[in-house]
């Protein structure tokens, strides 16, 4: 039992450290430690640099071109970069839909789709939500009727973040009526090039362009763009929100945030005298970098189970509840170290953040609408009331 | 020990309810929020033409002198209706303001064209570097030749964008406490950085170089009466906060029982169900304490009145956060977009709750008044 890193672990943090300061470009950096908006390129211009190196693909096995990380390392992968302010990997492609593929998918969709997800010439985007659909998503309604050796998809897909960015989308269609509805369900990739898709912005509550809505009328989609059996979707499915959870913990990036925030809490001040000494404050800020410090320590154990025997178990739950609540703990004592200087609605991106020295600090400028955009962490990936029932059920046994 | 409310109050109170209805839909309401000044001067006609701009200003200057509970009561149905016009920034906070100070022919005037509706005030007090205090350090007035000249930063100034005329704190030489100036807006060494709030109502930074200012109120003696204007509007924003969480519970239940997923209502399951009861337990305890406020802001002893009022914002502040976290987190996805009204409550929510003091503010507030107390 051990929990500081190994020397060879230490000497690897320096060379992420050390690659990630060489080449990351300085304006992608400074956004991601304002908290500003990335643009496609943005986070596209850092996965390339990666796949250069090698270094994408973490937690894919050898043969698919992963760089043959353990978890620790991996680990210590999304720390590092996350506090150098490198944009995270859209997991989309990476982390949900290529593990599908690698364990559900042909050969030749392997040979065709894996390869471009690495290099980043696809965006993917998860086409599983429907209005009528959150939760209860095996009720999903969104058709694919056969025609030869073509699907024709019907219906509405909504909230797909950064729909509006992706080449593909990765979809569960309803491809049979009968018996249970998680029995006729189908996983189907589909091009976002092809006739028929129409992309619909959706503004979240700090009006910002995130997540859209996107329609299917009669979408001609290969049948060799099936992943797997036909109605066996919800198998894959599931097997993919496992991998979806333990990656929406955001460890990494919640550990620079903390940081950032006692730097802030030195600078700002409250009653004359820096935030820092208001013990109301500091408390809380030490209560969530323990609670965050219990997280990251439940991650490498969940991450090492994982490794032994490959597929997350329900206990990957535990850390999307926790890792969602801590993100939102954090953006909500920024915009309380901030006070009333937080409220103005400063559009990302824009100069004009008030006459506030303290403020100007970037950390302050976007406090209350991430506090706003962040509602979202206990919602999306399985609602946290949902992660709750899986908890109880297939840990307690409820 | 009376709960009641007198006739002219109930009056009062349907009055504003039903400008609300029919003034305040949710359509209507986007259209003002994408106007340029964010807010509609015809409405503010109509809340003259109802009495709300006399409202608190005293009968001497021809208002109509409402107390605490009068305020409550329009403050609640405002919060309901996500009232964006700058009604607590720029007639009432500056009406108690100029009427605790008691000052001379020109604030009489203010005072009228407040309660007529001509007249919009705001009070710049925070600077930056501050949150909550209340006390200036920066700003200075001195005198020169014929008058004085206000140079100084204030920052956060509720209706600010809007006012014909600042009520700016201030040292000067000789006096350690706080006095109040009155500036234009448009006087020469004014600069202003409007700007909407998160929730969509409006506010401004102002910085002042040597502009022309003129005393309100005895030097170095206006602090007591700027404390006891913001306890007022605390105690007013407090009843804001309960008209807000009215209105996101009673969105909260009816989409518990109209959206279904699994075959059933999500209001079916009993974790909702329990989320949703401590919402309406919150509201009550913040509705309880909004009305101690209410008639504590009408309490002329300082520290009985700072420790009611801190006690309600805390109370309020809490249960905003609370009420606001959960009405979103129970609509799910929905209730993440700028599309469905809730997000948009909730959003009020928050800035109440930092308004005037966070719930960590209050609290400490409330701890120190009760020590200078034992
Ligand atoms: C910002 C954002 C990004 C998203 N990105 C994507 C994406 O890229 N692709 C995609 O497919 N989807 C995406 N989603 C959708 C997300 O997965 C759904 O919002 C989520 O599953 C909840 O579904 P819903 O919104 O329909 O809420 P509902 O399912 O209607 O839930 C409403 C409320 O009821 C609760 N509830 C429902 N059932 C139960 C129950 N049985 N027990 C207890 N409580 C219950 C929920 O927890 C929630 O609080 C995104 C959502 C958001 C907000």
């Amino acid at each position: 039992m051990q929990l500081i890193y190994t020397p060879e672990q230490q000497a690897f943090a320096n060379e992420v450290r050390a690659f990630t300061r060489e080449t990351l470009d300085p304006a992608v950096a400074r956004k991601v430690l304002e908290g500003a908006r990335l643009g496609r390129e943005d986070f596209l211009g850092w996965h390339r640099s990666l796949h250069r190196k090698g270094w994408v693909g973490a937690g894919w096995p050898r043969e698919f071109g992963g760089p043959g990380w353990d978890a620790v390392r991996q680990h210590i992968f999304d720390e590092v970069t996350a506090d150098e302010g490198a944009p995270p990997l859209i997991p989309f492609g990476l982390r949900m839909v290529a593990p599908v593929i690698m364990a559900f998918g042909s050969k030749a969709q392997q040979a065709r789709f894996l390869p471009r997800i690495l290099s980043g010439e696809d965006w993917w985007c998860q086409g599983y939500s429907e209005p009528g659909s959150g939760s209860d998503l095996a009720s999903l309604k969104c058709r694919a009727d056969r025609d030869g050796d073509h699907y024709v998809v019907n219906g509405q897909k909504t909230w797909t973040t950064l729909g509006h960015f992706a080449d593909w989308i990765f979809c569960l269609v309803r491809t049979a009526s009968e018996g249970r509805p998680q029995e006729g369900i189908s996983f189907l990739l589909i091009d976002m090039k092809s006739p028929g898709i129409t992309v619909r912005p959706i503004l979240m509550l700090d009006q910002e362009h995130e997540v859209n809505e996107v329609w299917f009328d009669d979408v001609r989609v290969p049948v060799d763009n099936r992943v797997g059996e036909e109605n066996k979707g919800w198998t894959y499915a599931k097997f993919l929100l496992g991998h979806e959870r333990t990656g929406i913990a955001g460890v990494g990036r919640a550990k620079r945030i903390v940081k950032r925030l006692w730097h802030v809490a030195r600078q700002a001040r409250s009653d004359g005298r820096p935030l820092i000494d208001d013990t109301r404050f500091r408390d809380r800020l030490a209560q969530v970098e323990i609670e965050l410090r219990a997280l990251e320590i439940t991650l490498l154990r969940v991450l090492a189970a994982e490794a032994e025997k490959k597929t997350p178990g329900p206990e990957a739950s535990i850390l999307k509840i926790r890792g969602s609540e801590i993100q939102q703990t954090l953006t909500e004592l920024t915009m309380l170290a901030a006070g009333p200087a937080a409220l103005p609605y400063v559009r990302e991106g824009e100069a004009g953040a008030p006459d506030v020295p303290w403020l100007s600090d970037e950390a302050f400028r976007f406090a209350s609408g991430h506090y706003f955009n962040f509602r979202k962490t206990t919602i999306y990936g399985g609602s946290n009331e949902i992660q709750r029932n899986i908890i109880a059920q297939h840990v307690l046994g409820l | 020990m009376d709960f009641r409310l007198t006739e002219e109050q109930r009056a009062l109170a349907d009055t504003v309810g039903r400008f609300i209805e029919r003034d305040y839909g949710f359509e209507a309401r986007w259209s003002m929020l994408r106007s340029p000044e964010g807010w509609s001067r015809g409405r503010w006609q109509r809340l003259a033409e109802l009495g709300l701009t006399a409202l608190p200003v005293p009968e001497r200057a021809g208002g109509l002198g409402g107390g605490g509970v009068e305020t409550m009561l329009v403050m609640e149905a405002f919060g309901r209706g996500l009232v964006l016009e700058p009604w607590l920034g720029c007639a009432f906070l500056p009406a108690r303001l100029l009427s605790a100070l008691d000052s001379g022919p020109e604030a009489r005037s203010w005072l009228e064209g407040i309660a007529a509706g001509e007249r919009l005030l705001a009070v710049a007090f925070t600077e930056p570097e501050q949150r909550y205090e209340r006390a200036p350090v920066e700003t200075r007035a001195v005198v020169e030749g014929e008058g004085w000249r206000l140079t100084g930063r204030k920052v956060s100034v509720l209706g600010g964008d809007a006012a014909d005329t600042l009520l700016v704190t201030a040292l000067i030489d000789g006096e350690a406490g706080t006095s109040l100036f009155a500036v234009r807006a448009d006087a020469p060494g004014v600069t202003r950085y409007p700007y909407p709030l998160q929730d969509g109502t409006r506010g401004a930074d102002l910085a002042f170089d040597r502009v022309p200012a003129q005393r309100v109120g005895p030097p170095g003696g206006a602090g007591p009466a700027l404390e006891w204007a913001l306890d007022a509007a605390t105690a007013a924003l407090c009843a804001e906060g309960v008209g807000v969480m009215d209105a996101l519970v009673r969105r909260t239940v009816d989409y518990l029982k109209t959206r279904r997923q699994f075959g059933r209502p999500i209001g079916a399951n009993q974790a909702l169900q329990h989320r949703a009861v401590d919402m309406l337990i919150e509201t009550e305890m913040a509705r309880s304490m909004a009305i101690e406020a209410a008639l504590a802001a009408d309490d002329d002893d300082p520290a009985r009145r700072a420790r009611a009022i801190a006690a309600a914002k805390f109370t309020v502040a809490r249960a905003c956060r609370f009420v606001g976290q959960q009405a979103v987190q129970l609509h799910g996805g929905i209730g993440v977009t700028h599309e469905l009204d809730v997000s948009h409550f909730f959003k009020r929510a928050t800035v109440i709750s930092l308004t005037f003091g966070d719930a960590d503010w209050q609290l400490a507030r409330y701890g120190e008044a009760l020590r200078a107390a034992a």
